[in-house]
């Protein structure tokens, strides 16, 4: 552990990435104050965010702020994760929020303030950093649920995260509290040596507390059965911060669960380690089985994603660097999956149609060959099947939690994968072996979505071939963890 | 001096009411306010140990959370007014356009 830092102006070069990412957000609302040209907004904050991303990798790691912020490898993972997911959104929010008449000011103002939260969030030595990142994190995702103001549908879905997302919040904190009563600091590394000395592994208002904070990553993290809010929230939002939500905010809530578990509270594991088993399976089960009725392709996404949480939980049950490292891997391969089949969502919007429903995609393959066999592609990802990136990040997952023992949860997550290509295919089917209901219009393709795509191509390709840079950048980070 | 005990079951029962609200209410302010107390419960169990353990990082956490609970409030209450201005209800089981 380092030594005590104070706060010095030399602890701000610590905060290289965040602080950049702040200016933007401020810079992007003088900017949609004083310019008329709103086309500069997203190009503004994708470069901003690419700043960001070269200064995570050349800023100082260490722990400033008394403890407080830990820069270390494994917070520069998950910020990486964030900020692909965040360049994503912007690439897709570019074309899509002219169709949706969105404005385009606090949109992208607010998708780099919550990004500036999960940042803070993920790099949270102390439960009062985690908290303060994870709420402003959730206040500016509120807001960009709710943007559609006239869309009663976006109204009701961030209403519901909302109060979902508020009385998770009421949980944590009621939880930090009773740990911090008993253990008397709210520093994860501290906390980790009070338990053992003050012997609480068996204690009841400890568990109590450890179980309210669980409760509460749950609901962010979407794990049943802590997953009501998702289907519907991801239904009415926005499409691109549906894409946004599947990402980024929950790769920053398993950052912190997995910051919690194994850094805070790995002598528990013989507590936790059952539980999240059981809400491993559960997740799977119901994201999987839910998904297959859908006939709305957003919600399916939905469930699908619901079931993608079951999967990476596997990585935390394991309770070791393995695992962790394989969580890790994966939700980098499900960022570029999960972004590649949204951007097709989202190509397929227009004032025509919405691309939300499976019958927009009858004989797609027909009208545009190209976009068809994208989607393809993201979808054999998404199912896991053997030449893609989604299967190297699923079959790490499960080596890493045989491992750790748990065999009949990963036969259970065969199971479900199996179950989820009926869904997953489903597409495929209406893409390739069904005719158009009606002549659809070409799809008019915009530079921004280009990128996107060409993005998530390259990423699926890469990692597919070469997964080996990745998977060791994610082990190397657990190092002195 | 009251011992801390008291404090936590002053807490507890107010994180229970205000569960219990949450779970059974269904107008969207009640709901809200009901989150409120259990936020409040949380900061009463706080500064109680704080000052039983004399450290203050209870009391800085419960600034903080008072004053991410007032952007909270205002950033709630504009969802309601927005959902109302479309809608015309506050009631929870009226608010039932997404499903399935």
């Amino acid at each position: 552990m380092n030594t005590f830092s104070p706060f010095t102006l030399s602890s701000l070069s610590f905060l290289g990435p965040e602080l950049v990412l702040l200016s933007v957000g401020i810079l992007l609302i003088v900017v949609d104050l004083f310019f008329e040209n709103r086309l500069l907004l997203p190009w503004l904050t994708a470069a901003g965010t690419l700043v960001s991303l070269v200064l995570l990798f050349n800023s100082p790691s260490g722990i400033v702020f008394g403890y407080m912020y830990v820069v270390d490898a494994y917070s520069v993972f998950f910020k990486m994760v964030c900020l692909v997911g965040v360049l994503f959104t912007v690439l897709l929010s570019e074309r899509y929020l002219t169709t949706e008449k969105l404005r385009h000011g606090e949109y992208y103002s607010l998708l780099v303030f919550s990004t500036v939260g999960m940042m803070a969030m993920v790099s949270g030595g102390d439960l009062i950093v985690v908290y303060l990142g994870l709420e402003l994190m959730a206040l500016s995702v509120y807001c960009l649920v709710g943007l559609l103001k006239q869309d009663s549908r976006s109204n009701e879905a961030s209403l519901k995260y909302f109060l979902m997302g508020a009385f998770s919040t009421g949980l944590l904190l009621y939880g930090i509290s009773l740990i911090y009563g008993l253990t008397g600091t709210t520093d994860l590394s501290m906390l980790s040596q009070r338990v053992v000395s003050l012997d609480l592994i068996n204690n009841h208002a400890f568990l109590v507390g450890l179980g309210l904070v669980l409760v509460a990553f749950c609901f962010k993290v979407a794990a049943a059965p802590f997953h009501m809010w998702a289907p519907d929230v991801y239904e009415g939002a926005p499409s691109s911060i549906t894409a946004f939500m599947a990402v980024a905010p929950k790769a920053a809530a398993f950052a912190v669960l997995g910051r919690v578990l194994i850094m805070g509270f790995a002598d528990v594991h013989i507590h936790w380690g059952p539980i999240i088993a059981f809400l491993a399976v559960l997740t799977m089960a119901i994201g999987n089985i839910a998904a297959i009725a859908q006939k709305s392709l957003k919600r399916m996404l939905a469930y699908s994603s619901i079931a993608h949480a079951g999967y990476a939980l596997l990585g935390i049950l394991a309770g070791n660097n393995e695992g962790l490292s394989a969580t890790m891997n994966y939700l980098f391969i499900y960022a570029f999956m999960n972004m590649g089949a949204f951007a097709i969502l989202i190509l397929l919007c227009d004032n025509k149609r919405r691309g939300e429903q499976l019958d927009d995609y009858r004989g797609l393959a027909k009208t545009n060959p190209l976009v068809a066999a994208l989607m393809l592609v993201f979808l054999f990802s998404l199912v896991g099947l053997p030449p893609t990136a989604g299967f190297i990040g699923k079959f790490y997952l499960l080596v890493a939690a045989i491992h750790a023992g748990y065999i009949v949860t990963v036969v259970a997550a065969m199971i479900f994968s199996v179950i989820s290509a009926y869904y997953y295919l489903r597409v495929v089917r209406y893409m390739y072996f069904e005719n158009a209901v009606q002549e659809t219009a070409a799809v008019s393709i915009s530079p921004g979505m280009t990128a996107a795509l060409v993005l998530a191509m390259i990423g699926m390709i890469g990692m597919a071939t070469f997964p080996g840079p990745i998977l060791s950048f994610a082990g190397k980070s657990l190092i002195g963890f | 001096m009251i011992p801390v005990t008291w404090y936590l079951a002053l807490s507890i029962i107010l994180f229970s009411i205000g569960m219990y609200g949450f779970l059974t209410r269904r107008n969207v302010i009640i709901m809200f306010l009901c989150i409120e107390l259990m936020l409040n419960a949380a900061n009463l169990n706080f500064v109680a140990f704080s000052h039983y353990l004399t450290d203050l990082h209870g009391q800085v956490m419960t600034f903080f959370i008072i004053a991410v609970a007032a952007a909270e409030a205002a950033i709630g209450l504009g969802i309601v007014l927005a959902l109302f201005r479309n809608r015309r209800t506050v009631y929870s089981d009226e608010i039932n356009q997404l499903r399935g």
